[in-house]
């Protein structure tokens, strides 16, 4: 039993915390205002290599593992999680790492490292979110082809993306959740039209869209994993992948912490800081409680997919309880700042908006829930 | 409570609401403020003011017409446009507190939508603390001459007429030395700083205003010298009251929107509102709607008969605006990725209602008025 981070990850936490602060920082507002994707931030974040920490080193990665992305995008979050959200440029190629080919591997993954090419996951549509097997987006086999056709929504990167991992039905008469594959598509096909969804409540530095897919023409070859495994194979991406937004959850707690305990400290109220009165103190007790509670969860969750061991009852644990805590801290942080904490000039409000999405996206909580409801009554099961 | 002819009046504000208002805000938002002609078409229609006696040009109306502005304007998404703030809130200062001149030049305009008032108590370094405040005015012969700067001032941009808090006596004079002055548009030395981004209320103009040596005629002095703590303590019971009131609204639509979505969308091949855990966490919001609706109307009738409700009203500020959040954040979940899109009126209510905690009194300043009156601090 070891608590200790290695000296690699210690440095890595210091330095990804430093460049976001040097970086995003300066266009913080500004992404945030207009809705504007930080291509030069997510450019050099490339160049640092912290994008795509988890792309083993043969593949052009750091090779660093899913823990070592947990935490740089958890000191990204705790300074801005919508421009943090440059660590998703990878979204979707963790299918990839996960079942795809050699092939596969050696085409996309080392582009993604280097800041070439941006990937999207295209899962939720219009009438199915957390019901994800109610998805309709059908591929047919033509010949060496399948032909795509269907809607996605809420895509993230989904308009500046250069591949699509699309998860759609191929088998439509097979028993529910034997229907799926999950297929790489190039973005820029002839057939799909995607249109950016302007006006979200908060990540607004992250791109968001609606695409549709008609008549697209994929290559056979694109399948990533097993035909009518696509359900399953989604399961296992999601049990991944919600490390890294539990670690979004814990930084962006933490960065609403850091600006409240501040903030408590120099503003005075009835002649003394208000950080001497008994009800604030208690108050970021609380806050710093929770969000170790979360740490410790989101760590551990990401430490067992780097053992090759995917829990998938701690990682929808660690998403679900890092999301509420992100909306209970800032919440928190908020009214500890007052009327001041309403104004777009105090990033605390940022956090607040950012923070919501975190119990909706990657499973809502609910749907976290049921995973782990699931889990639970099954160990207890009689017999 | 309400009679008749108040849910005719409702019905006539629902249409004006649906006509002149709903159909723009959203271009308000984006431009951060409410154009002038929507306060004039108020006051033509009678919905400014209408408690105002019929001299000062009002209709002589009881609170409940307040309320019900107050109501439907919070269901209708459109708290920005804050007619109560000046109807409500600062036109009772004039009315109480103004000699029979003050009025007659003032309050005949409030009516009509001419003029838009503010009150600016905040500063950049007091907001719960009022007798804290810098602000001075130093009498100069016929004129006050005041230097200082006001923070988050509601209707800062738009205001004609600003309420401002003074202070009139020594630094140190605390809650004995403050004073309330008139301050009118065109006063010499009085500036608007931006009008501020904020979270949500985007079409509400909120603004920091800026005193440089602005020099007011000595008559526009409002209430007792050195008497303005007290004649502004004496009128937060209905400030507070109006920010309930709002809260409550926001809550009972938020709810409706709610229910309406959630047996509509179907996941796992059925309405989302028919798995238990859904249909459980509704039942919770509407009892607790309902518990605040019950509070909320005992104390606007208590408030009608004119009694002092400051512990009640402190409680009900701070519950209901709590409660009000508490169902925003339930009703965006169960609206899930749609709820966090704008295109969707739950979206900006979450955002609209994270305010009423903080303004008029944050939630902690409640508990400290409630805790003195139990006779804990």
């Amino acid at each position: 039993m070891n608590f200790e981070f290695p000296e690699e990850l210690k440095i890595l936490k210091e330095e990804a915390y430093k460049f976001a602060v040097r970086e995003f920082t300066p266009v913080s507002q500004e992404c945030d205002r207009e809705e504007k994707y930080p291509r030069e931030v997510w450019k050099k974040a490339c160049e640092y290599g912290f994008i795509g920490a988890w792309i083993p080193e043969e593949y052009g990665g750091a090779g660093a593992g899913f823990l070592a992305n947990t935490i740089i995008t958890e000191q990204f979050s705790r300074v801005d999680m919508g421009i943090g959200l440059i660590m998703a440029s990878c979204f979707g190629a963790e299918n990839i790492y996960l079942y795809g080919t050699e092939e596969q591997k050696k085409e996309y993954l080392p582009r993604i490292a280097s800041g070439e090419i941006i990937f999207a996951g295209a899962y939720t549509e219009p009438n199915a979110g957390t019901d994800v097997a109610g998805i309709r987006t059908r591929a047919v086999r033509d010949g060496d082809h399948f032909v795509l056709n269907g809607q996605k929504m809420f895509i993230t990167n989904g308009s500046i993306c250069d591949y699509f991992v699309v998860f759609c039905i191929t088998h439509a008469d097979a028993p529910r959740h034997k229907r799926f594959s999950l297929l790489i598509v190039d973005a820029h096909s002839p057939g799909i039209t995607r249109n950016k969804i302007q006006g979200k409540m908060g990540i607004r530095a992250s791109d968001t869209a609606e695409i549709s897919f008609e008549d697209v023409r994929v290559p056979v070859e694109n399948i990533v994993g097993k035909e009518g495994n696509g359900f399953y194979q989604l399961m296992d991406f999601f049990n991944t992948t919600r490390t890294m937004v539990a670690g979004q959850g814990v930084g962006l707690a933490q960065g609403a912490l850091d600006k409240a305990a501040q903030y408590v400290q120099e503003r005075e109220v009835f002649g003394q800081p208000l950080a001497h009165f008994q009800g604030v103190q208690f108050q970021l007790a609380e806050m710093a409680t929770r969000i170790e509670l979360a740490r410790q969860l989101t760590y551990k969750a990401a430490w067992q997919v780097d053992q090759g061991r995917i829990d998938p009852k701690l990682s929808a644990m660690a998403k679900y309880y890092a999301g509420e805590t992100a909306v209970w801290v800032a919440d928190k942080a908020l009214q500890l700042h007052g009327g001041y904490g309403y104004i777009d000039e105090y990033d605390v409000q940022r956090f607040y908006r950012d923070a919501k999405i975190l119990e909706i996206y990657e499973g809502t909580k609910e749907a976290e829930k049921l995973t782990i409801a699931k889990i639970v009554l099954k160990e207890y099961q009689k017999g | 409570m309400f009679r008749e002819e108040h849910q005719i009046f409702r019905e006539a504000f629902r249409r004006f609401l649906d006509r002149e208002v709903t159909p723009h805000m959203e271009r308000w938002e984006a431009e951060g403020i409410v154009p002038r002609q929507v306060w004039r078409t108020m006051g033509e229609a009678g919905f400014l003011c209408p408690w105002l006696p019929e001299e000062y040009g009002g209709s002589g109306a009881d609170f409940l017409y307040s309320v019900i502005i107050a109501e439907e304007l919070a269901k209708a998404g459109a708290v920005s446009l804050m007619a109560p703030l000046h109807s409500d809130i600062v036109a009772p200062y004039l009315y109480a507190l103004g000699t029979e001149e003050q009025k007659m030049r003032w309050l005949p305009r409030c009516a009509s939508g001419e003029m838009i008032l503010a009150v600016a108590m905040t500063e950049p370094n007091t907001g719960s603390d009022l007798a804290a405040i810098r602000t001075r005015a130093e009498r100069d012969g016929d004129f006050w001459v005041i230097n200082g700067q006001k923070t988050f001032i509601s209707n800062g941009i738009l205001a004609d007429l600003v309420i401002v808090a003074c202070r009139t006596g020594a630094p140190d004079s605390g809650a004995k030395g403050l004073s309330l002055i008139c301050v009118e548009r065109d006063a010499p030395g009085f500036a608007r700083g931006r009008n501020l981004k904020k979270m949500g209320l985007h079409a509400q103009d909120t603004a920091e205003l800026i005193f440089d040596e602005c020099r007011v005629p000595a008559e526009n002095l409002l209430g007792r010298l050195h008497g303005g703590f007290y004649h502004l303590m004496d009128h937060l019971q209905q400030e507070r009251l109006m920010a309930a009131v709002m809260a409550q609204a926001m809550a009972e639509a938020m709810l409706e929107m709610t229910i309406h979505y959630a047996r509509g969308r179907t996941a796992f091949g059925r309405p989302i509102a028919a798995f238990q855990h859904n249909a459980f966490k509704i039942v919770d919001m509407a009892t607790e709607v309902k518990l605040g609706r019950a509070f909320l109307d005992r104390l606007i009738g208590d408030h009608l008969e004119g009694k002092d409700l400051v512990t009640d009203v402190s409680m009900a500020k701070a519950w209901i605006a709590e409660m009000a959040n508490r169902v925003a954040y339930q009703c965006v979940q169960l609206h899930g990725g749609y709820g966090y899109m704008e295109e969707y009126p739950i979206s900006r209510f979450y955002r609209d209602v994270r305010v009423i905690p903080i303004f008029a009194g944050t939630t902690e300043v409640m508990k400290l008025i409630v805790a003195k009156r139990l006779g804990l601090l």
